[in-house]
């Protein structure tokens, strides 16, 4: 398995002239930008990893005259305060990306969905893009963003859930197919993005595809800013080349006496320290939105476990059956194991639960469920019973 | 055309056919919940979720799309696992007493749980955990949360179906549930008792709600008098329940049920619904003459029909504005109910208190329209009991009656003489059609110009109709309306019923006179009539509704004998003095929320 | 006492009356009002010509547009993992007796509401709480008394 030690990389956060930026994507032609983004590798860095490259090139091979691009700002995962950190501190590259993807799919329009738990910033990122809309102007291109706030419901940050939400309905995800490229927001084709992966496609417009494809493995491109908290000396954010283990990472992060680490927040996997050496984080071993959390041997992995399946069984949308009632039979579950009203080998009907989730929920929501439960069961299961 | 493969069987379908309805083609059965003809898609319940060979998840095969070599299996052992978790999962948040529920045996959760979740269950009881409410406050349906398994069927209908929406889905997640506005109860919200989310809710949820014990107390006091009168949908639906296919007649069959059950009188409804458009159509006359000639400016046109309770207390909800618009002639169940306790009682000479007034209906919301105040101007509560289709047959079961081997009979005299276009008023276009044939010939003293009567027209399942007839050759007292074209509409399905009202709200109507049902396809969709009820399942009723006409010897409700007879001895002539008093009604502006 | 006729009107001209004008709708009653009265859900409905279970149901969908009471100051302690780990046990605590009402409460003089909430996006400070949209982080239960003091002369 190819492998990166662990190295800071200043991306994201670097100081750029947006306007130097823009003018160069915009001389590009739509399929100069899409081929740009495919030759880079980068995959979405929301979580899902889906590469940004191929959506763009699906949303612009579709005839309809209006799209939309969206970035998706409904950071909810427990654990990822980094897209907060990206708004806060470069708001000018996440409208510049979306003006880039604007320019590769042929869409005019860009909606940000800013999960309302981060309305306090609205002010200054609404004064932000007074200046980016004037710059873009100047530039004489094209290209209106508006902002629609959400109100608290972690399930809007999947795609569809977001667009029913943008739309004014409950945040319940959609069927797919279509897929949001054919049919996302008001039903016009969409590339809904990650804020950060928006800011990373500016990046790799301003460096070029090359520079970014060197970092990181075969699988996981480029670099990453990781949300780190926990058990650590040094909780916050962080630009890390992807693909170093779990090890490396603890080495930097850790406290010494590390016992887990959850990768990827709620919805993420649980890594026990005999796995850090062998885990790498990225997708070929955990993949991660940039949740990293650390866990000191202080701390019980049943009030973790427990703590994400409440915040699964509240935040279920509930439409569907796996998730509204299996989220709720987990949580009952090993509460029933952990007081010994159940025999413990109740874990394993619960295990075949999770799985049933996996594959049988609507949504990524409670097909990702089973991930923390079947890692924190698997590893801590003397800590769930006893 | 798109080529699949489903449990290694080829098959070619149309592009955006979904993988359930390809599967049905090849006569796979693929079990559903959340599914209905009658509703879009949901994807919800996931019990009809197959594997895709290549997909990393099982696919719902009710709003998956075919796709070009696909390859489908509907019966792995994973999806056979994946179905009894789900199945077992939706059991775990649904109180199963199933013995006590009203739905045992008619069940569909309870069917599932035949097929794959029988023996321990798996899961932990999830009901008492939640602080289930039973909502008994509407007079004509009881909602059992304990009991909703979330398929939003009944969301879907009100939404879809009849534009109301008085349930939504609320909350998020462990706490989702199906609500009315904040909560409040189905009495005091704008519901209006339609009862199609009760024909198509799976579980018991949602059920009428039920008077059987009531009605047999009645038959067995051997004080009381009981009389029955049945509705015209009844009779072409009730076999469903009782082992006949859709759209088999059974009203002979009907009539002698009702009398080895023990009811004293057995009457028919319809003979109220030739009344109905003789006091309707007189009432049009009326409104198109003050309008016409005297130009007054205080009578209101179109004319609404006023049969369908559930389209009343729509318009009384959503568009009050325009209550003067709806005819004041009751509905035939209501005025069956105020002569049955008057004019009945004085023909048959019984003690009006004596009498039990009952009504078998294809609909829920007639039990509420015979619990409204207006509605007791025989001096009694017009209608004592109002019993579903569905709750007829289950007495014809408890009663052990061999209802397939029943000799027909006749209904008993003075209200039991029905014609044709009484029975027609059980299908959408129908109580146009009657008034057409009974205006008409009072206005020209001719019959409508249509071959064998049949307006068709005004019939089918289109969801608005328009027709203008063109009047010519009018009588001396009619002259005013010679050559006039009256133009009518017909909504059924309230969605269908707020196109025409929005129309109206605009000032861009251009209609005379409107019939509305607020069933899709009139009373043979009521609410109260056998479940499943689809389009297919309607159009087998619909059919059988205008076969029964067709083979009816009088087919125009000024012929109705019994008609004729109780102007002559009792109401003088329509909308007299005294039809003002027991046949009529006014309405009540209420709140849209 | 706030006109919710003359809001929900000033409201709609301001996000138009198509349905996806509901969410900001709702959100600015939240703002000026605190949370959604029955009479403001049915002016609502009014307005964009929807059903009121329907704004009710898209309401109680969203945590922050909440359909019960709330004071004016809408305290929500985040309940998630490291919030949990970091002390938010203290800080609840803290709040309770300071307000003398339990999570889930108003004030009887509906100045403040104690709500615990999901994941707030401040992990790398916790324990952290919001106090209407202003997040206040690496909170002791010194620093929290302090800050609601703030509120409380502020009324």
């Amino acid at each position: 398995m190819e492998k990166k030690g662990l190295t800071k990389v200043d991306l994201i956060f670097e100081t750029i002239d947006p306007k130097e930026v823009l003018i160069k994507a915009f001389k590009m032609s739509s399929g100069d930008i899409i081929k740009e983004m495919l030759d880079s590798g980068l995959k979405g860095r929301g979580g899902a990893g889906f590469p940004t490259g191929l959506k763009w090139k699906y949303a612009a091979a579709e005839k309809e005259p209006e799209k939309y691009i969206v970035c998706n700002a409904d950071e909810g995962e427990p654990g990822t305060f980094k897209d907060r950190e990206i708004l806060d501190r470069v708001a000018y590259k996440v409208y510049g990306g979306m003006a880039i993807a604007g320019k590769a799919i042929s869409a005019k329009h860009g909606i940000v969905y800013l999960r309302g738990e981060y309305r306090f910033l609205l002010p200054q990122l609404m004064k932000e893009l007074e200046k980016f809309h004037k710059m873009i102007g100047e530039i004489g291109y094209d290209f209106k963003i508006n902002y629609c706030l959400g109100s608290g419901a972690y399930i809007c940050g999947e795609e569809s859930a977001l667009f029913e939400s943008v739309e004014g309905s409950r945040g319940e995800p959609r069927n797919k197919p279509p897929y949001p490229t054919t049919s996302g927001v008001f039903g016009k084709p969409t590339s809904i993005n990650n804020v950060e992966t928006l800011v990373t496609t500016m990046m790799i417009i301003k460096h070029g595809a090359a520079k970014f494809y060197e970092l990181g493995t075969k699988d996981s491109r480029g670099s990453k800013v990781f949300s780190v908290s926990g058990d650590t000396p040094t909780p916050g954010i962080f630009e890390l080349e992807l693909g170093m283990s779990v090890q490396e990472f603890v080495t930097e992060f850790g406290d010494g006496d590390t016992k887990a680490v959850q990768v990827g927040g709620a919805s993420g996997f649980c890594v026990p320290r005999k796995k850090f050496q062998n885990t790498i984080i990225g997708f070929e071993g955990v993949p991660t939105g940039g949740s990293m959390k650390l866990f000191n041997s202080s701390r019980s992995m049943y009030n973790v476990l427990h703590n994400y399946l409440d915040f699964f069984a509240e935040e279920s949308c509930g439409q569907c059956t796996p998730c509204r009632v299996g989220c709720q039979q987990l949580l009952k579950g090993v509460e029933k194991v952990k007081k010994g009203e159940v025999k413990s080998t109740y874990l394993n009907e619960l295990i075949k639960l999770a799985d049933t989730m996996k594959i049988a929920s609507k949504c990524g929501l409670g097909q990702s469920v089973g991930n923390a439960f079947r890692t924190i069961v698997e590893n801590f299961r003397e800590e769930i019973i006893y | 055309m798109i080529n699949l493969n489903i449990n290694n069987q080829r098959i070619s379908v149309q592009p955006g056919t979904t993988v359930l309805d390809a599967a049905k083609k090849l006569k796979i059965n693929i079990p559903t919940l959340c599914n209905h003809p009658d509703l879009c898609v949901a994807g919800n319940c996931r019990v009809c979720v197959v594997e895709q060979t290549g997909a990393k998840t099982l696919i719902a095969a009710c709003s998956m799309p075919v796709s070009e070599g696909m390859d489908i299996h509907t019966n792995t052992l994973k999806v056979r696992n994946a179905r009894k978790h789900i199945v077992e999962l939706l059991l775990s948040e649904h109180r199963s007493d199933c013995t006590k529920c009203y739905k045992n045996q008619k069940c569909e959760l309870q069917a599932l749980a035949n097929e794959f979740a029988f023996g321990d269950t798996i899961f932990l009881d999830l009901v008492e955990d939640h602080h289930y409410s039973i909502d008994r406050s509407s007079p004509s349906f009881i909602k059992d949360d304990s009991k909703c398994i979330h398929c939003q069927r009944c969301v879907r209908t009100c939404t879809q179906l009849q534009y109301i929406s008085a349930i939504a889905v609320a909350n998020k997640g462990a706490h989702q549930k199906i609500s009315s506005f904040h909560d409040r109860p189905m009495s005091h919200v704008v519901c209006t008792n339609c009862g199609q989310c009760v024909n198509r809710c799976p579980t018991g949820a949602l059920v009428e709600k039920t008077y059987i014990d009531q009605v047999w107390d009645a038959i067995y006091d051997p004080a009381k008098h009981v009389v029955v009168q049945t509705a015209p949908a009844v009779r072409v639906a009730l076999g469903e329940d009782l082992g006949y296919d859709p759209g088999e007649r059974v009203t002979g069959k009907l009539v002698t049920a009702l009398r080895q059950l023990g009811f004293d009188s057995i009457l028919d409804t319809d003979f109220a619904a030739d009344l109905t458009i003789m006091e309707e159509g007189t009432e049009l006359l009326t409104r198109l003459k003050k309008v016409l000639v005297d130009g007054d400016k205080t009578t209101s046109i179109p004319m609404f029909t006023s049969c369908s309770p559930g389209w009343v207390k729509f318009i009384e909800h959503k568009y009050p504005e325009f209550l003067p618009n709806l005819s004041t002639c009751k509905s035939p169940q209501q005025m069956f109910g105020a002569l049955a306790k008057t004019y009945f009682a004085q023909k048959m000479k019984l003690d009006p208190s004596k009498i039990v007034s009952v009504s078998i209906m294809p609909c829920i919301a007639k039990k509420y329209e015979a619990d409204r105040p207006e509605m007791r101007s025989s001096g009694f509560k017009d209608i004592d009991y109002v019993l579903t289709t569905r709750e007829l047959a289950v007495m014809i079961k408890q009663a052990g009656l061999d209802f397939r081997n029943l000799e027909p009979s006749n209904y008993d005299s003075v209200m039991g003489d029905s014609t044709g276009a009484g029975v027609i008023f059980g299908a959408t276009g129908g109580v146009m059609e009657a008034a057409l044939r009974t205006a008409y010939e009072i206005v020209t003293g001719r019959e409508v110009p249509f071959k064998n009567l049949n307006i068709t027209p005004v019939r089918g399942m289109e969801g608005v109709k328009e027709a203008t007839v063109k009047i010519e050759g009018c009588t001396a007292d009619w002259k005013f309306l010679e050559g006039a074209e009256l133009k009518v509409a017909i909504a059924h399905g309230l969605v269908n019923a707020n196109k025409i009202m929005k129309l109206v709200r605009q000032g861009k109507s251009p209609y005379h006179f409107v019939e509305i049902m607020a069933c899709p396809g009139g009373c043979i969709g009521g609410g109260g009539q056998p479940i499943p009820t689809s389009m297919e399942i309607r159009k087998n009723r619909m059919k059988a509704i205008y076969s029964e006409d067709e083979h009816m010897v009088l087919r125009k409700s000024h012929e109705n004998p019994d008609v004729i007879a109780i102007y002559k001895d009792f109401l003088g002539k329509p909308n007299s003095h005294v039809s003002h008093e027991l046949l009529h009604t006014h309405y009540t502006e209420r709140d849209n929320y | 006492m706030y006109n919710v006729g003359n809001l929900v009107k000033e409201l709609s001209e301001k996000h138009g009356r198509e349905r996806e004008s509901l969410m900001p709708i709702l959100q600015g009653i939240v703002e000026k009002h605190n949370y959604l009265t029955d009479e403001a859900m049915v002016e609502v409905a009014r307005e964009l010509d929807i059903s009121a279970a329907e704004v009710y149901g898209t309401a109680s969908f969203y945590t922050f547009l909440d359909t019960d009471v709330r004071g004016k100051y809408i305290i929500r302690i985040c309940k998630t993992i490291t919030c949990s780990m970091k002390g938010k046990g203290e800080i609840i605590q803290t709040l309770e007796d300071m307000l003398k009402i339990k999570v889930g409460e108003t004030t009887s003089d509906r100045q403040f509401s104690l709500i615990e909430t999901n994941c707030i996006g401040w992990c790398h400070k916790a324990p952290a709480i919001l106090i209407n949209e202003i997040p206040y982080t690496e909170l002791t239960p010194e620093k929290t008394v302090e800050i609601i003091k703030g509120y409380m002369q502020k009324r």
